[in-house]
């Protein structure tokens, strides 16, 4: 008998209070009693609406009955047969728009906490650290997968479990792309990350660390050591509002905030030595997940007001609920139908307060939101020693620039075939935010597994 | 991890090593820079290469012991590792077509001039080279650089090597009696800011290396900031060689000093635990 609870059991949290100083994990996960009590709330659906709404297929029902029957390996290897990274995808996927939308139980009530269960699972299997050998029977083939993110690291995983030979070369010491140097320690712990990749590589793939690809080697080159090659460098060039005073000290792209504190780990300076600067009062400008994510770290680093700064309303935010909600019970400021329109400096070039006018709601615009328009002379002053902007990354042009068959859209993206993620070069693949410009996690691992389906078609084939 | 395998002092806080980085060695041109973080807890600093040898596969950097992660690796003796050593990263210096070329460098600058003058005269360029240091136990390079201008010219704040003055006034007292078809000036901020002004003033092209406080190197952060020519420029990608004249000195001065409060910090309690 299915649990007919109508809600999701709760997954236990640190309190807002206490947490907003630590970068301890916030959601502390389930344990193995409220994991198999959740579980039994699935209803075994023939159908299976909510594998329809996973990027990368995870038998969902298929794991939760192996879970609901106690056989927590079992669960593992299926979730893991198709998806490579479950410890993360259980906390970063928007299953609110994904599975769990699709949910039956989720017309009446409230969704199966999907994505918990696979927290749940992926967790315990990667405490107990014993994952089986499995048999791959090597094709001797080679692909290189240029960038260690979610689509590369996927790639990576699906083709080495077909047999090849697979490199990944990264341009930071370390692998795992946003996972490593975006979402924060509090929502994504980075030892997990390790594990993960660390689960992943030892079905045989090589990591090279420090290898920016379009400097120290071109795709062409990639191209005759190797048989075909996956381009997943993300979307990794941070966008500016060009306001007067965007090169005051003090005024952070999300990225270069987010990397100094989660890649380079400036929340524990002066024991690592990369620094952080954080004044009293910051401004997040934006309303993305990246913008939570900055302003819930600049709060953990001791600013006493964070205000996220976002031109139109509370309805129009882009983050997922969850992490809205996260930052206001964290005491985060939301500043909503407000624009800035300068960021003003001290005699010493530092920050000092941003200049804001309001806005109101108008028509729709393109993007099917409304659009927000300047309400005229309602200017006002924010005072602030720490502005940060998180309005957005195009995807980074160094391969681009020294692929000279690579064909990309204006904006920069990559184009590719929608089917098999094709380049305008034959034998070079592209996924994730490369091609899509910034998305999710997920969706960047749903491109690196149709990629790899169709390299393994193409190398075979050859 | 990428092995130190030469080291020497260049002056009293100014050292030079070679690096075992094949790879980046068969790439590297002059403008170019690497990243490194020499263990896992350091910070990841941008250094322009000082040379390169594509046969043994060796980086040459040279840097001056200022802050917190240069001190550190100062430290290191040949044969120890450096953990990451990332390059070549920025775009290269374009040097060719040129015939008379005045390449200056101040103080730590000189050695990062060193190959672009280096480069202009093995393409055939006439290159006088003007050099300044605060006194004469700094002067870096002089053999070296000796042998690849066909006038060298070094200057001291204090006089003490006999020739007093800045290097501006070396340039200034040149271009009365002839005329240069590039300068490149690299060294302190000031003092390109102030090469810029005088040879705008004359109308000759000026190439200036910069070199901002960056965390990643590939374009991702925008720390680099530079406006030039009232645009925002990444001077990671984009750079790091810019137009001496349409660079904005002033703003990059300050944008300098961001983080003077925590070296500080970090520096006194190095010293205060030694």
């Amino acid at each position: 008998m299915p649990n007919m609870s109508p809600t999701k059991y709760k997954m236990p949290e640190q309190d807002p209070i206490k947490r907003n100083k630590n970068f301890n994990e916030v959601a502390l996960g389930y344990t193995h009693e409220l994991a198999i009590e959740e579980a039994m709330r699935c209803l075994d659906c023939k159908h299976m609406p909510c594998v329809k709404g996973c990027p990368v297929n995870v038998d969902i029902p298929g794991f939760i009955k192996a879970l609901v029957g106690n056989n927590i390996p079992k669960a593992y290897e299926i979730i893991t047969s198709t998806n490579s990274l479950p410890a993360i995808c259980g906390r970063v996927c928007p299953q609110e728009s994904q599975c769990e939308l699709l949910c039956v139980r989720g017309i009446k009530h409230e969704p199966v906490a999907i994505g918990r269960l696979e927290r749940y699972v992926a967790d315990t299997m990667l405490e107990k650290t014993i994952t089986k050998k499995k048999n791959i029977t090597k094709n001797k083939m080679k692909v290189a997968v240029v960038g260690g993110g979610p689509a590369g690291l996927t790639c990576a995983g699906d083709l080495a479990l077909l047999g090849y030979e697979v490199t990944i070369f990264e341009a930071f010491h370390e692998a795992g792309g946003v996972l490593v140097y975006g979402i924060p320690e509090f929502r994504l712990p980075k030892e997990l990350v390790k594990k993960e990749i660390a689960t992943l590589t030892k079905l045989g793939i090589t990591i090279k660390p420090n290898m920016v690809i379009g400097r120290i080697l071109d795709i062409e080159e990639l191209l005759v050591d190797f048989g075909a090659v996956f381009i997943g460098t993300g979307a990794g060039l941070p966008r500016f509002m060009n306001i007067p005073g965007e090169n005051y000290n003090g005024v952070y792209s999300s990225n270069e905030f987010l990397t100094r504190i989660n890649l380079m780990k400036a929340y524990k300076f002066p024991e690592y030595d990369t620094p952080v600067r954080i004044g009293k009062n910051v401004a997040v400008v934006g309303g993305g997940n990246v913008a939570m994510d900055a302003a819930r770290s600049a709060k953990r680093l001791g600013a006493k007001n964070v205000y996220i700064i976002y031109r139109r309303s509370e309805d129009e935010l882009p983050a997922r609920e969850e992490e809205i909600h996260h930052a206001k019970e964290e005491g985060i400021i939301f500043t909503l139908l407000t624009n800035p329109t300068k960021i003003i400096g001290d005699e010493d070039g530092n920050v000092k307060a941003i200049e804001c006018i309001k806005m109101k709601l108008g028509e729709k615009d393109d993007s099917g939101r409304a659009r927000p328009i300047k309400i005229n002379n309602s200017e006002h002053i924010i005072d602030v020693n720490t502005v940060i902007i998180a309005i957005g990354q195009t995807p980074n042009p160094l391969i681009k620039n020294t692929t000279s068959a690579l064909k990309t859209h204006s904006w920069g993206g990559i184009i590719v075939d929608d089917d098999t993620m094709q380049t305008s070069i034959d034998g070079v693949y592209a996924g994730g935010d490369i091609v899509t410009g910034a998305a999710t996690v997920i969706l960047a691992m749903g491109a690196g597994k149709k990629a790899a389906k169709a390299i393994d078609v193409y190398l075979k084939n050859k | 991890m990428y092995e130190i395998v030469y080291k020497r002092d260049l002056n009293n806080n100014v050292k030079m090593m070679k690096v075992a980085a094949p790879l980046i060695a068969k790439k590297a041109m002059p403008g170019q820079f690497i990243m490194l973080r020499i263990d896992e807890h350091g910070e990841r600093i941008p250094l322009t290469i000082a040379g390169y040898d594509r046969t043994k596969g060796l980086i040459t950097i040279i840097f001056q012991e200022v802050g917190q992660t240069t001190i550190k690796l100062g430290k290191l003796k040949s044969g120890d590792m450096i953990l990451d050593f990332v390059g070549p990263l920025g775009k290269a210096s374009h040097l060719e077509g040129y015939k008379n070329a005045c390449v200056i460098g101040g103080g730590l600058g000189t050695a990062i001039a060193y190959p672009q003058a280096k480069h202009l005269h093995d393409l055939g360029a006439n290159v006088d080279v003007i050099t300044g240091f605060r006194n004469s136990d700094l002067i870096l390079l002089e053999d070296e650089l000796r042998a690849i201008s066909n006038n060298l010219f070094i200057t001291t704040d204090d006089g003490s090597n006999g020739t007093k003055g800045f290097v501006t006034d070396v340039l200034k007292s040149q271009l009365q009696h002839k005329t240069y078809d590039l300068v490149i000036a690299i060294g302190p901020l000031i003092m390109m800011k102030f090469v810029s002004k005088l040879t705008k003033e004359y109308g000759i092209k000026t190439i200036i290396s910069m070199n901002p406080i960056m965390v990643d190197g590939t374009g991702m952060c925008g720390g680099c900031r530079v406006t030039v020519d009232g645009k925002t420029k990444f001077a990671c990608v984009d750079g790091p060689d810019f137009d001496g004249h349409l660079v904005d000195f002033d703003e990059a001065m300050m944008r300098q000093k961001m983080y003077h409060k925590e070296e500080e910090h970090k520096c006194k309690m190095e010293q205060h635990h030694a």
